[in-house]
């Protein structure tokens, strides 16, 4: 019950009118840059830091957390409108967010997209006020193997349910990982792939340089093809009551958020992992538990309340380690790391006991960003949706040109903005091949986490793979993986071996 | 459409093959005291990669799947002109940008598509040019600090750099 006293006097501090202010601020500054493609909180959190020095430190906290929060919401906007997954925490959201828009649905997918992150970082905030130092301690018992093994799993759930082309699929996964291993080998620190010894390979595959590519240029040459030259996108309806019944189909599809939200938070607790895994693994199981996975990806409000309520969980829950390890779980969390040591707090074990009124005063700003960031996400719903209305041929370029920049931003680099418009013309050339391209972007997204822990775990185990059966947590969790993984085999077979019987 | 689905798995299997031997560059097995060598995990993947088209070969030849069995041309006239004039746009675009910068072919290539290919009037098209080039500087060179390129037109900006950053 103490945790209650200390709650309420961290509130008290978050609806201080500064704080309160920098949160509203904060939150729709963050939703606009997590809107834009190739912009995502780490630049919002990045840019914004230095002007925090004007303010004291937990004010300064809380601003930046507000950001954080606002571009998990934002993300999702792209994802829905322009099918560009803003950050990687929005890929999952394209898959069925988009045939949503096209659909007509638009609002209902922004509506539900907002009411699960609200849900899903509103569960979080509540485990983490409960358990933090708890889970702080789980966190410590996952190690290289248990991490691969979940990495394993994310590729799992996908492989295992796409039902498309299976070879097309694996090869989709393999040409993803492959370019992300291109750049600098984190282990022994050589160039690898570097093709033709172009230097801008060295620094790598930008994620946001496929995803643009494939997501940006590719998606509008294939619409512009299929629609052949309809001008008409989406008819969507825009009514505050539309918006309010919109709401009320979480009802129904709360196994989707619950998932979502719980596996989120625990994704995100653990360092290596964050928001990006853990949305797309919410998804997987999410429609692995569904009485209608069949609807996954064509439109499932479903599809889209399981990956923006576990990535806002997952926010919450990478705060966990940064707290009470020191050690930040993504980017952005690195950079809150860096504006609290510069501000003189030692985050670690004793930030809970040393800084009370810090730790608990962010905590309940986390629960006021949330709320003020669902307020403000539906009340610029509205606006969103008129934008859609605009003609094709309006929009078209309009996608391209933010390609273009939303390209060059993340790393100032022209090459990047080619190899993108090489992306491009390729995953439209493919997709008319039936080439799956949504595992090559989650292949690259994973491909960075999973190697090195990979190595890592190999490297201590001297070369011994069994140790990812062995070992009590990620023997079970590389287990399910492999089975999943297998399922489209075994459902081949059994087919087979039916047809067999019904023939003789 | 079935002959460009075996084209497309030959030109993989050759870009596969590409990949081994590129991924060969760093120590492919086991290094002493290391772990796996830096090429491993490309190279097994690209290895799986290699598999991945012959399977799709077989396929093709089985016509077990839909790109195989069809007669459909790849590309009709209509996706060709639509793909060589936005496609070509768009390379045209990042072409420029070396040239006049962002701000210089943003606006041309958003006149060429709204104007010419779109159809719609001057002033929409020019309107749309010229606020999305003002907007796009103030959100990204003077808010975001991400000085986009300017080629050619940057001794233009000079002042305008004095004045906001």
């Amino acid at each position: 019950m103490e945790i209650l006293g200390l709650l309420g006097s961290g509130f008290l501090v978050a609806f201080e009118p500064l704080n309160l202010g920098l949160i509203i601020l904060g939150v729709t500054v963050g939703l606009f840059i997590g809107a834009m493609p190739g912009l995502g909180s780490v630049n919002g959190v990045a840019i914004l830091l230095p002007m925090t020095f004007l303010v004291p430190p937990a004010s300064a906290m809380i601003f930046l957390a507000a950001i954080y929060y606002g571009a998990m919401y934002g993300g999702a906007i792209s994802s829905i409108m322009l099918g560009i997954p803003g950050a990687s925490t929005a890929v999952a959201t394209t898959f069925d967010g988009r045939p949503l828009a096209m659909k007509g649905k638009a609002d209902t997918a922004l509506v539900v997209a907002a009411s699960a992150s609200f849900i899903g970082g509103t569960i979080s905030i509540l485990l983490f006020t409960g358990f933090a130092p708890a889970l702080a301690h789980i966190a410590l018992d996952f190690g290289d193997a248990e991490i691969f093994a979940l990495m394993l799993l994310a590729f799992a759930t996908f492989v295992g349910l796409s039902g498309d082309d299976i070879p097309k699929t694996i090869f989709s996964i393999c040409i993803g990982l492959v370019f992300s291993s291109v750049g600098l080998d984190i282990m022994s620190g050589e160039p690898r792939l570097v093709f033709l010894d172009i230097t801008g390979f060295m620094h790598g595959i930008n994620f946001l340089v496929l995803a643009i590519g494939v997501y940006g240029i590719g998606e509008m040459l294939w619409t512009i093809e299929v629609t052949r030259g309809d001008t008409q996108m989406t008819k969507a309806v825009i009514s505050f009551k539309g918006v309010i019944g919109n709401i009320g189909h979480m009802g129904r599809i709360w196994k989707s958020w619950t998932i979502g939200s719980f596996l989120g938070f625990f994704v995100g607790i653990l360092p290596a992992a964050g928001a990006t895994p853990g949305s797309l693994m919410a998804y997987g199981v999410a429609k692995m538990t569904a009485s209608n996975p069949q609807d996954f990806g064509k439109g499932e409000p479903a599809g889209v309340s399981a990956p923006e309520s576990a990535n806002n969980a997952a926010s919450t829950g990478s705060m966990l380690p940064m707290l009470t390890l020191g050690i930040p779980g993504s980017p952005t969390t690195a950079i809150l790391l860096g504006g609290m040591v510069i501000w003189g707090l030692v985050p670690g074990p004793r930030l809970f006991i040393d800084e009370t009124v810090f730790v608990w005063s962010l905590i309940a700003s986390l629960y006021a960003a949330n709320l003020f960031a669902f307020i403000i996400n539906v009340a610029f719903v509205p606006l969103f949706l008129w934008m859609l209305k605009m003609p094709f041929t309006i929009l078209a370029p309009t996608i391209f040109v933010l390609s273009l920049i939303g390209g060059y931003a993340p790393t100032e680099d022209m090459h990047d903005v080619w190899l993108m418009l090489i992306f491009g013309i390729g995953a439209y050339l493919l997709r008319k091949l039936d080439y799956p391209l949504a595992p090559a972007v989650l292949a690259i997204v994973l491909g960075p986490i999973a190697e090195p822990k990979l190595r890592q775990a190999l490297l201590i185990s001297g070369g011994d793979f069994s140790v990812f059966v062995t070992r009590p947590i990620a023997g079970p969790i590389t287990i399910i993986a492999i089975i999943l993984i297998l399922l489209p085999v075994f459902q081949l077979i059994y087919r087979k071996m039916k047809g067999k019987k019904q023939a003789v | 459409m079935r002959r460009a689905e075996l084209v497309t798995a030959l030109i993989m299997a050759a870009f596969s093959v590409y990949l081994m031997v590129k991924s060969a560059d760093l120590p492919i097995g086991w290094v002493p005291d290391e772990g796996p060598g830096g090429g491993a995990f490309p190279f097994w993947l690209s290895a799986g990669m290699l598999i991945s088209c012959l399977w799709i070969m077989f396929n093709w030849y089985r016509r077990t799947t839909p790109p195989s069995q069809s007669d459909e041309p790849f590309m009709d006239s209509y996706a060709l002109r639509s793909f060589a004039l936005a496609g070509g746009g768009v390379t045209a675009m990042i072409a420029l940008v070396h040239v006049v910068g962002i701000y210089g072919s943003v606006p041309l290539f958003l006149i060429y598509y709204i104007r010419f290919l779109g159809r719609h009037s001057w002033a929409t098209a020019l309107s749309i040019a010229v606020i999305s080039t003002v907007v796009a500087f103030f959100f990204f060179d003077v808010a975001l600090r991400i000085v986009l390129p300017k080629g050619y037109l940057e001794p233009l900006f000079i002042p305008l750099y004095s004045i906001f950053l």
